[in-house]
């Protein structure tokens, strides 16, 4: 291989241009400005998951919970609710594969690698539009949840804990689906595979229905795994406590374990998909 | 002056695809640089890796002096990139697009208002710079997206077939666009499966095909190295085309080709003029109606199939370009 001799390191120098770029709260800012624009001025994006939300909240709520038992004295509307709003943390972040697959196909991303910004800061700018989006269709859901009949005891501080739970498993649930995106391929794969990931943790958990009403070789991991966990934690704060919420320990115990799975989930997939994006091929 | 681009011995492989095969290349401040090739030759690759977007094999790759793998980011100031597709938001407007890559190109608000408001009047999207991007035309998306690439003001402006998919007028009017920022003293380097567009814009014209870099010149020394003239027919009947075909075999050594969409016949001339009069002595005693006929320089499409062996137009075999389904 031959050596390119040059003194065109001072010639480069003497070209530098206008832009020396963005810092990363610049870019981040930015990125996650262009993905809140794409949300607020495509309405099916905006307003698809808050409906899809409100038919399988009253799916669960008319038709199926006339026949579900909460096994304790809570009412199924409250039981389903304080559980409903923790998966459809799951169910709104499945659109985001898709979205993600799509920049990565178009070329977006190719010019955004090719800019003098920091990489991080594209995905931190995403994560962070896809959170706004997921907790607006949370609020959504919630104002149903009271509209079908949902009702709470608990003191105000307990409520706003268990809201900034759910933000924190949106977050984290965040960045499972942005790797996911980035991994795909292309935008309909991405939509298959979303499917697959949120259908399990979702109906194999205790959202919908008691985990002892199901068959032992399902209660494992249907007890252990993070939506679960994070279900516990939230419908114990929304419902007075453990016991009203039908399961052992202490309300803490569950929060703090739901907090350790966000953030170990949060480590894991934003270092995925950090690495993920900025990887030369 | 200091090549704007230069590769030495480059390679990249995909799997079992050997993308870039020790791809020499030395591009010249002050001028575009057209790649041309077909689909699957390595051109998206290059492009790629002048962008900072991949790691190559082994070589050695330099824009304006500063090494890509090591100083990545000194490169990213100073190129601009097009890709293959228009890489533009459509649900923002022109403006706010061209305002985003500003942004992060290291403008403040001022300056990025600024220079999308300069850009937009260059590529002629004045009118339509508050209208949302989804309801651009093809055409509209490229030029925005060759202005995305701009607003960093860029040294060397890589442009990735910038006008494949558009119709006529729209490439003609990218043309004229890109030519305005060469003018203006940006150096483009531009990759193409036409001809024509290597032509109409490039003073330094390279072919490459399966990874490495066939032949360069201008446009005008490539057709020389394609030697002889080229004596063409155009009937007036379509019907006729095979029986043109038949005076041009009996005529010249070469054989004939015959391109059915613009009904002409060609043939390689040995002989010049006086292989013209014979020609058109047999069309005249066979009583065939022409169009046209006229003895002309070599297409760069004549060019590529003397130096390769095949033509530059993409066939279903040639589909595969691994960088064009990653990027």
């Amino acid at each position: 291989m031959t050596t390119i001799t040059t003194t065109a390191a001072d010639t480069a120098t003497a070209l530098a241009p206008g832009g020396s770029g963005a810092g990363f709260l610049t870019a981040t800012g930015q990125t996650a400005r262009r993905t809140m624009l794409q949300f607020l001025r495509t309405p099916q994006l905006l307003l698809m998951p808050p409906i899809l939300g409100a038919l399988f909240l009253f799916i669960f709520r008319y038709i199926f919970g006339g026949a579900i038992s909460t096994g304790t004295d809570v009412d199924y509307v409250d039981f389903l609710v304080s559980g409903f709003l923790v998966q459809t943390v799951l169910w709104t972040a499945m659109n985001i594969p898709a979205g993600v697959a799509e920049d990565a196909s178009s070329g977006v991303y190719d010019r955004l690698r090719s800019l003098p910004i920091p990489r991080a800061a594209v995905m931190a700018g995403r994560s962070l539009a896809d959170t706004s989006l997921n907790a607006w269709a949370i609020t959504v859901t919630a104002l149903l949840g009271v509209a079908v009949g949902f009702r709470t005891h608990a003191d105000p501080v307990s409520i706003v804990v268990a809201f900034a739970l759910i933000l924190a498993a949106i977050y984290a649930f965040t960045w499972v689906f942005i790797s996911l995106g980035l991994v795909a391929g292309n935008a309909q794969a991405a939509q298959a595979m979303a499917t697959l990931v949120v259908v399990p943790p979702t109906f194999v958990s205790n959202a919908f229905v008691p985990i002892d009403s199901m068959p032992g070789w399902l209660q494992d991991f249907a007890a252990n795994q993070p939506v679960s966990v994070i279900i516990n934690a939230v419908r114990s704060l929304m419902l007075g406590g453990t016991d009203a919420a039908g399961v052992g320990h202490s309300t803490a115990y569950w929060v703090v374990l739901s907090l350790a799975w966000c953030t170990g989930i949060v480590a894991v997939f934003s270092g995925l998909a950090v690495a993920r994006f900025a990887r030369t091929r | 002056m200091t090549p704007i681009v230069e590769a030495r011995g480059l390679t990249k492989r995909f799997g079992n695809v050997e993308a870039l095969a020790g791809l020499d290349l030395v591009a010249a401040s002050g001028h575009v640089t057209a790649l041309l090739g077909p689909n699957g030759a390595g051109k998206t690759t290059f492009i790629s890796a002048v962008a900072t977007l991949l790691r190559l094999d082994s070589g050695e790759l330099r824009v304006a002096g500063i090494d890509v793998a090591s100083e990545p980011q000194r490169v990213r100031r100073i190129v601009g990139l097009a890709g293959q597709f228009a890489s533009v938001e459509p649900a923002m407007t022109g403006r706010e697009n061209l305002e985003f890559v500003g942004r992060l190109y290291g403008l403040d608000r001022r300056e990025a208002r600024l220079a999308a408001t300069a850009v937009l009047n260059r590529i002629g999207l004045t009118e339509d710079a508050d209208r949302l991007v989804r309801t651009y035309s093809g055409g509209m998306r490229r030029r925005l997206d060759l202005g995305a690439s701009l607003v960093g003001r860029p040294h060397l402006l890589l442009l990735d077939e910038p006008t494949s998919g558009l119709d006529p007028r729209s490439r003609i009017e990218l043309w004229e666009a890109i030519r305005n920022l060469v003018a203006d003293g940006t150096d483009v380097l531009l990759t193409t499966q036409y001809l024509e567009e290597a032509d109409q814009l490039a003073r330094d014209v390279v072919i490459i095909d399966r990874g490495r870099v066939i032949a360069e010149g201008t446009p005008d020394e490539l057709k020389d190295r394609a030697g002889r003239d080229v004596i063409e027919v155009r009937p007036h009947a379509a019907g006729d085309l095979p029986a043109v075909e038949d005076i041009f075999s009996s005529v010249a050594t070469e054989t004939p080709r015959c391109d059915l969409d613009t009904s002409r016949v060609s043939v390689a001339a040995d002989g010049g003029a006086d292989q013209l009069t014979v020609v058109v002595r047999l069309l005249d005693e066979r009583g065939i109606a022409v169009d046209d006929v006229g003895l002309r320089r070599p297409s760069l499409d004549e060019v590529f199939l003397t130096l390769t062996g095949r033509g530059v137009a993409p066939t279903a075999a040639d589909q595969g370009d691994p960088t064009a389904d990653a990027a």
